[in-house]
C-alpha cells in the first residue's frame, strides 16, 4: 500500500517506503543511530535536520523524528551544535537587560534577518524572543520562546553567532524564580509540613489495616 | 488526514457529544476495575511471563523480554579490564542524566561531594523530557498529603510501599518550591495561584503543569543548571557493569564510549542508578511512548550485581498513545487531554468509560472495546477516539491551543486539528512501574548503590498515577543525591571487583540457562538491515 520513493541521506541514494518519517527512513536504509536521535516525539531537539527538495533551491529544516520523507528529498542531520552556554548563579543574576549584556552579549548583533525564525522547526517567532531579550522584556522572551526543544537550527543559521535556545532558556529560569508571581498557598503548604502539621495524619492513614483502607478509597469524595 | 471510513466514525462522535457532555459517565466500582483488568490488561496475560531461573529474585515472574536480559550474558568478562588504574575517580557516581540523574548531582555537588555524572546519549535525553501532564503535589487549601497518599496506594492497589509512599508526598510541596526556586516556569493564574487539574485517580485536583511541556520544562531546567555547577559530565558514555569492592559494596562501573566502543573504569565511594525505564523493549510488542534509551539497562546492572527488584512485573500501558497517524503511532498523548474533560469515545460514538480512571483500567477498557469490536481500524491496529474538540466547548475558544501546545502542534504536522476533530488512540507501553527495591534513604539491598526515578520499584505498587512520575524523580533522585554525598565521608573503597559477573554467569549456566543474548541492551535495534562493519 506503500509506494517506494528516492531519498539521499547525506547525499547517497537509498529507496524507502514514502509513509516514514526522515528518522524511520534512516533505520530502514540501515542505520542504527546513536546521535541524532532521542525522545522521537518532538520533545528533546535530539534530531535537528537540514533537508532540501531536489529542483528546489531551497533549504528547509525540521526535526527528523517529525517529518516524513518526501520524493528526491536530500537529508543531513544536524546531530550537535556548537552553542554557547554561558555559566551564572540564578540566585545572583540582575533580573533585567543587564544579565543578557553580561552574558550573551551577542544578540545585540543580531541583523534582523529572520533567518532563525524560518528555520525553527517548532514554528517560533525565534528573531522576536530575541529582540524581547535584548529589551529586558524577559517575561515577553520567556512566553514566546516557551515551545523552544534546543535543538539548535536557529543558531546554526545566524549570521551573528547568537544562541537562541540558551537566550530564552535563561529568560524563562528568571522569569519562573523572579517575575511570576509567588504561589504562596505553595509557600504555606511546606511550611506546615515542614512544622509537622500534617505528621500525625499522615502516620493515622499508614496505621490503618488494609480493608479500612480499601473501603475508605472506594468511597472517598471526588472534587468536581 | 483521515480516510473516509474513519470520518463517518467520526460523524458518530460529533452526532452523541452534545448528549455526552450533560452527563457524566459513571466511575466503576472495585469489583468491576478488578474483573476488567483480570481480563483484558497485559500484565495479566501469563503467556507474556516467565519465572526467573538465577539471581536474586529467581522464582518469581518478570516479562519475557526482560527476563532474556536480566539472565543474558555480560558484554565482558571479568578478566577485560583493569581495574587497578581507573580512568574516573570521584565520589559520586550517578549513572543516567535524565532529571532523576540530575536532581541527585544538584543536591550531592551541592553537599559537598564531587561528581561525575554519565550519560549513554546526551543530557536530558530521558523519559522526564517527554512527560507532558503534569506533576502531583497537595498544596492547595482542600487537599493534604494524607489524601495524596489515599488516592496513590488505591491507585497502586495497595501495593506502594508505605515508607516510600509516605516520602513522595510529604515531601512534594517541598519538591514544586524547590523546581519553581530554580526557575521552572509552571502555570499560574496572575494571584500566583497554581492552575491545577485532575489527573486519572486523583480526588483533588493536584496536578500543577508547564502547559503540556511540564517535564520538558523541568528537565531543561535541571540540565542547565548541572552545567552551572562543578559537576563533571561524560555523555554518550553507557555503564555497562557495576564495579564492587571487596566487601560487596558498590565502587564505581566499567563504561563504554557509545561511537568509539572503547571500555573505561569508573572508581567511586558510592553510586547513583538513575537509568530510567524500559519501554524500547516493547512488551508484549506494544509500542511506546518512552524515549529511545529507556531498555532497562540500571535493572540488568544492578541484578547482576545482586540487587533485588520488586514488582518487575507490572508496566503502564498509557491509555491514549497515538494510534493514528503511524508516523507518530505510540507517542504519547498526554492525560492532560483527559483532564481538561475529553471523554473516550468508541467507535459508535458510545463514551464507553469515565475519562479519569486510573491508568491501568483505563487502558483495559480501550483495549477490551477494541477487541469486541468498537474500535476504528487504523493502518497498524485499532484505535478509538479521545472526543479533543469537548476542550474549547467547555473551556472556551483557544484552551486548547494555551493549555496543549504540543500536542496541537504534532498532529497539525499532518493535517489533523485536534481542535476540531477527535483523535485516534489505543494503549501505549509507557512506564515501569516495578524496579528496583530500596529503602527510604534510597539505598538498594547492596550497600552504597542508591537508586532513584523510574528503575526504582515499590513507590507506585503496582500501577502509577499520572503526575506522581515527575513528582518522584525529583523527590527521589534529591534524596538519592543527599543521602550518597553524606556516605561518601565514611567509605574507604576496598579492593576493586567483577567476579560478581562470572559468579551470575556461572549460576546461569548450573540453572540450564543457554543463552547467545548479551546485555544490557543500551540501544534498540531498529536498524531494518543488520550490516557487517
Amino acid at each position: 500500500m506503500n509506494d517506494m520513493i528516492t531519498v539521499y541521506l547525506f547525499g547517497k541514494k537509498y529507496t524507502v517506503p514514502s509513509n516514514l518519517t526522515i528518522m524511520g527512513a534512516m533505520e530502514y536504509a540501515g542505520y542504527q543511530l546513536v546521535r541524532g536521535c532521542g525522545c522521537r516525539c518532538g520533545f528533546c531537539g535530539a534530531c535537528a535536520t537540514i533537508y532540501r527538495i531536489k529542483g528546489d533551491r531551497e533549504l528547509k529544516t525540521c526535526l527528523a523524528c517529525q517529518t516524513q520523507v518526501r520524493e528526491n528529498m536530500y537529508v543531513a542531520t544536524l546531530p550537535f551544535f556548537p552553542l554557547v552556554k554561558e555559566v551564572y548563579d540564578i540566585n545572583e543574576v540582575p533580573v533585567n537587560e543587564q544579565v543578557m549584556m553580561e552574558l550573551y552579549p551577542e544578540i545585540y548583533k543580531c541583523i534582523g534577518c529572520a533567518a532563525c525564525t524560518k528555520s525553527c522547526p517548532q514554528g517560533l517567532d525565534t528573531m522576536q524572543y530575541i529582540a524581547y531579550a535584548q529589551r529586558g522584556e524577559l517575561e515577553k522572551c520567556a512566553e514566546e520562546s516557551f515551545d523552544c526543544v534546543m535543538c539548535g537550527i536557529c543558531s546554526s543559521r545566524c549570521p551573528a553567532g547568537i544562541s537562541h535556545p540558551q537566550v530564552g532558556l535563561l529568560a524563562r529560569r528568571i522569569t519562573g524564580k523572579y517575575l511570576a508571581p509567588e504561589a504562596r498557598h505553595l509557600t504555606n503548604r511546606v511550611r506546615e509540613v515542614e512544622a509537622g502539621d500534617f505528621t500525625e495524619l499522615i502516620e493515622a492513614i499508614m496505621a490503618k489495616p488494609l480493608e479500612e483502607l480499601k473501603n475508605l478509597y472506594n468511597t472517598r469524595e471526588i472534587e468536581k | 488526514m483521515f480516510t473516509a471510513k474513519m470520518m463517518d466514525s467520526v460523524k458518530k462522535v460529533e452526532a452523541t457529544r452534545k448528549e455526552r457532555m450533560e452527563t457524566e459517565p459513571r466511575r466503576m466500582t472495585a469489583e468491576e476495575k478488578e474483573k476488567l483488568l483480570k481480563a483484558y490488561h497485559p500484565d495479566y496475560k501469563e503467556e507474556e511471563f516467565v519465572i526467573l531461573k538465577a539471581g536474586p529474585n529467581k522464582g518469581e515472574k518478570v516479562p519475557r523480554e526482560l527476563g532474556v536480559l536480566l539472565q543474558a550474558r555480560s558484554r565482558i568478562k571479568d578478566t577485560d579490564v583493569d581495574l587497578s588504574s581507573p580512568d574516573y575517580d570521584t565520589d559520586v557516581l550517578i549513572i543516567g542524566g535524565g532529571g532523576a540523574g540530575c536532581a541527585a548531582a544538584i543536591e550531592a555537588s551541592k553537599a559537598g561531594a564531587e561528581v561525575l555524572i554519565v550519560t549513554k546519549l546526551r543530557l536530558g535525553d530521558a523519559n522526564t523530557m517527554m512527560a507532558e501532564g503534569g506533576i502531583q503535589a497537595a498544596d492547595k487549601e482542600n487537599d493534604s498529603p494524607q489524601i495524596h497518599y489515599l488516592d496513590a496506594l488505591g491507585g497502586g492497589h495497595f501495593a506502594n510501599r508505605p515508607l516510600l509512599l509516605k516520602k513522595l508526598v510529604m515531601e512534594a510541596p517541598g519538591a514544586l518550591k524547590w523546581l519553581n526556586e530554580l526557575g521552572v516556569m509552571f502555570d499560574k493564574d496572575k494571584d500566583g495561584n497554581m492552575i491545577t487539574t485532575h489527573g486519572g485517580g486523583t480526588s483533588r485536583k493536584r496536578m500543577h503543569a508547564a502547559a503540556d511541556y511540564t517535564g520538558a520544562e523541568i528537565m531543561r531546567v535541571l540540565r542547565d543548571e548541572v552545567l552551572n555547577l562543578p559537576i563533571s559530565l561524560a555523555d554518550y558514555t553507557s555503564a555497562i557493569e557495576l564495579i564492587l569492592d571487596e566487601e560487596g559494596r558498590a565502587a564505581g562501573a566499567v563504561l563504554m564510549n557509545m561511537e568509539t566502543g572503547e571500555l573505561l573504569t569508573a572508581r567511586a565511594k558510592t553510586v547513583i542508578l538513575a537509568t530510567g525505564g524500559a519501554g524500547r523493549l516493547h512488551y508484549q510488542g506494544f509500542p511506546t511512548s518512552n524515549h529511545y534509551g529507556a531498555t532497562a539497562d540500571g535493572l540488568v546492572l544492578a541484578y547482576r550485581a545482586g540487587a533485588k527488584l520488586l514488582y518487575q512485573d507490572t508496566l503502564q500501558y498509557h491509555p491514549t498513545g497515538v494510534a493514528f497517524p503511524e508516523q507518530i503511532y505510540g507517542a504519547l498523548v498526554t492525560e492532560k487531554v483527559r483532564s481538561l474533560g475529553a471523554m473516550l469515545v468508541n467507535a459508535g460514538g458510545e463514551a464507553f468509560m469515565h475519562p479519569l480512571e486510573t491508568r491501568d483500567v483505563s487502558a483495559a477498557s480501550i483495549i477490551r472495546e477494541c477487541a469486541n469490536g468498537k474500535g476504528v481500524v487504523t493502518p497498524l491496529g485499532k484505535g478509538i477516539w479521545l472526543d479533543t474538540p469537548m476542550i474549547d466547548l467547555i473551556h472556551g475558544k483557544g484552551t486548547l491551543e494555551k493549555r496543549l501546545p504540543g500536542m496541537l502542534r504534532m498532529y497539525l504536522k499532518y493535517e489533523i486539528d485536534m481542535r476540531k476533530t477527535p483523535i485516534l488512540i489505543y494503549p501505549t507501553l509507557h512506564y515501569q512501574n516495578g524496579g528496583i527495591e530500596i529503602g527510604a534513604d534510597c539505598q538498594s539491598t547492596i550497600e552504597n548503590l542508591f537508586v532513584a526515578g523510574e528503575a526504582v520499584g515499590g513507590i507506585h505498587g503496582r500501577n502509577r498515577l499520572m503526575g506522581n512520575s515527575l513528582l518522584d524523580i525529583i523527590v527521589f533522585g534529591r534524596n538519592a543525591g543527599t543521602c550518597a554525598a553524606r556516605r561518601v565521608k565514611d567509605i574507604h573503597t576496598g579492593k576493586l571487583t567483577l567476579a560478581h559477573i562470572r559468579e551470575m554467569e556461572e549460576e546461569c549456566q548450573r540453572a540450564g540457562i543457554v543463552t547467545d543474548k548479551i546485555s544490557p541492551l543500551l540501544l534498540p535495534k531498529y536498524a531494518r538491515t543488520a550490516g557487517q562493519l
